[in-house]
């Protein structure tokens, strides 16, 4: 069945090259502190809350007070997706930055000033868009007890426990819980709106995405004890149970 | 017997602990440290609560007290003078604790000093933890390789626990030097079947389900332990008593045996417990 439908529609031409100019922002980074970067981003995009969302951002390293810093490029990539941009290339940076880089399928931009000076063994010429790849999640697999709070940053996070009434469980991506949410739940703390959060037994005393929260005595009395999701809609946080 | 314990030459350092007062620590404590000495360990158990010391009257030496805790970590005293020997028991030795200084009395070096130094002697170290989160909490179960969370069944006990057990898994030696970390149990204590059938209490399964962890033992709620404190004899020494035998198979059972977790059903319930059961 599946051949019959590949060699049917083998002769139609299924893509064309092109190539296509798009002026994207470039995040120039002066100095490689992720947490004063972390703030003075939020600070940015508190500003305007929309402009970044699902932008691709390259991000400049020719600029970067010490040309060599050591920059932890999962953590970066991790902040800049929680503020809704999408790291697509680097630019200007040194071979170690460049490795990194690969290593997260960032794509390597040729640097405008470089390419006067040498010409003969230029770096990787820009490639196609990169794939997509998130940074990894944060899984814990024991339970999350009162007082207790875990916030995994620019990137999902998987509990594959319970999570005590009195513990807070956020991060700026999605949350899972396999296990009874009893506690406080917050996805998308960064503003992203397509977080959402997945639960086997919903009891949660807080549940917030993205700013809107919900707090238990709103809650539907039938939707308590049973897995639910909870994402927005238009602004509004919506429960379901699956 | 399995003696799953045993193969180490150092003590093994145990901490009764709650977060919230009154939920029967150091009766369990008493007799937990009495079912250890029984069976022929040597057994010390230290008062933790400065300030607030209880240990010495439960287990009935509190007029034999000359040195504490405190007097051997300021090194007024050898640990020697200030452990009492058991009369029931003897490999049974109490340390108490300092009734006229606070909690802040305990230096984390003090406390070090003194278990090492009693663990060269022992086999078991059983600290009992005063109530609350703070110092003299912390301090108690710093060192420990055991953790018995005394949990009543109901909310605010349950959540008080959960909170310790967050903190066991954070604030302690084992937990700092990364190394295997604190085997956690639960002893469910002042169990009443018949208000659990009322709904007035939570069950076994509501308390397991919220904390989950490793059952040691249920005490239920019984007269005896009421008159063992008065007493000043551990509980675990009245051996017609229901809660007598529970924390008997408790001991028991952290000595790796296994056995079936008794007085849970209303129907098995003794002749005390019918008698005085709410």
């Amino acid at each position: 069945m599946k051949a019959n439908i590949a060699s049917s529609t083998a002769q139609e031409p299924v893509f064309e090259l092109k190539s296509g100019h798009f002026t994207l922002p470039n995040l120039r980074l002066l100095a490689s502190n992720m947490d004063s970067l972390d703030e003075q981003l939020m600070a940015r995009v508190q500003q305007a809350p929309g402009f970044f969302r699902n932008t691709p951002v390259v991000i400049d390293l020719s600029l970067l007070a010490e040309r060599n810093a050591e920059i932890d490029f999962p953590l970066l990539v991790g902040l800049m997706r929680g503020y809704g941009m999408l790291p697509v290339a680097i630019q200007g940076g040194s071979a170690r930055h460049e490795e990194m880089a690969e290593f997260l399928e960032l794509a390597i931009l040729a640097d405008r000033k470089a390419k006067k000076t040498t010409s003969p063994q230029q770096k990787t010429p820009p490639r196609e868009k990169p794939r997509q790849r998130s940074a990894p999640a944060m899984i814990i697999a024991k339970p999350i007890r009162s007082g207790q709070r875990v916030y995994a940053t620019g990137r999902d996070l998987i509990v594959v426990a319970s999570v005590s009434s009195g513990a807070e469980v956020i991060a700026d991506g999605n949350i899972h819980i396999y296990g009874t949410l009893r506690g406080r739940a917050l996805a998308g703390v960064k503003g992203n709106r397509e977080s959402r959060i997945f639960c086997q037994n919903l009891q949660a005393e807080l549940l917030a995405v993205a700013g809107q929260y919900r707090i238990n005595e709103q809650l539907e009395p039938a939707q308590l004890g049973k897995p639910a999701q909870i994402y927005l809609s238009d602004k509004k946080l919506l429960i379901e149970n699956l | 017997m399995g003696l799953t314990y045993e193969e180490s030459d150092l003590a093994r350092i145990i901490v009764v602990t709650s977060g919230k007062g009154g939920v029967g620590k150091t009766t369990t404590s008493a007799a937990f440290a009495m079912g250890l000495a029984q069976r022929g360990y040597r057994t010390a158990v230290i008062d933790f609560d400065v300030g607030l010391r209880n240990l010495d009257l439960i287990m009935g030496c509190e007029r034999r007290v000359v040195y504490d805790f405190v007097n051997v970590i300021n090194g007024e005293a050898n640990l020697n003078q200030a452990l009492i020997r058991d009369k029931r028991c003897e490999a049974l030795y109490v340390l108490p604790a300092s009734q006229t200084r606070d909690k802040e009395a305990l230096t984390r070096e003090g406390v070090e000093a003194v278990l090492q130094q009693l663990a060269d002697t022992f086999d078991y170290i059983v600290c009992d933890s005063p109530a609350g989160i703070e110092h003299g909490a912390t301090m108690a179960m710093y060192f420990a390789d055991d953790a018995v969370v005394v949990t009543n069944p109901e909310v605010s006990s349950v959540r008080d626990s959960d909170r310790m057990l967050g903190i066991l898994a954070s604030k302690s030696r084992r937990a700092e030097n990364g190394s295997e970390p604190i085997r956690e149990h639960l002893l469910l204590s002042r169990y009443s079947p018949e208000r659990v059938k009322n709904g007035e209490m939570l069950s076994l399964d509501d308390v397991q389900d919220i904390l989950a962890l490793n059952l040691l033992g249920v005490i239920p709620e019984s007269k005896a332990v009421l008159n063992a404190s008065n007493s000043g004899t551990p509980v675990i020494l009245d051996e017609e008593s229901d809660a007598g035998q529970a924390y008997d198979d408790l001991v028991s059972r952290y000595l790796g045996e296994e056995l079936p977790h008794r007085f849970l059903d209303i129907q098995k319930r003794g002749l005390l417990g019918r008698l005085f059961g709410g």
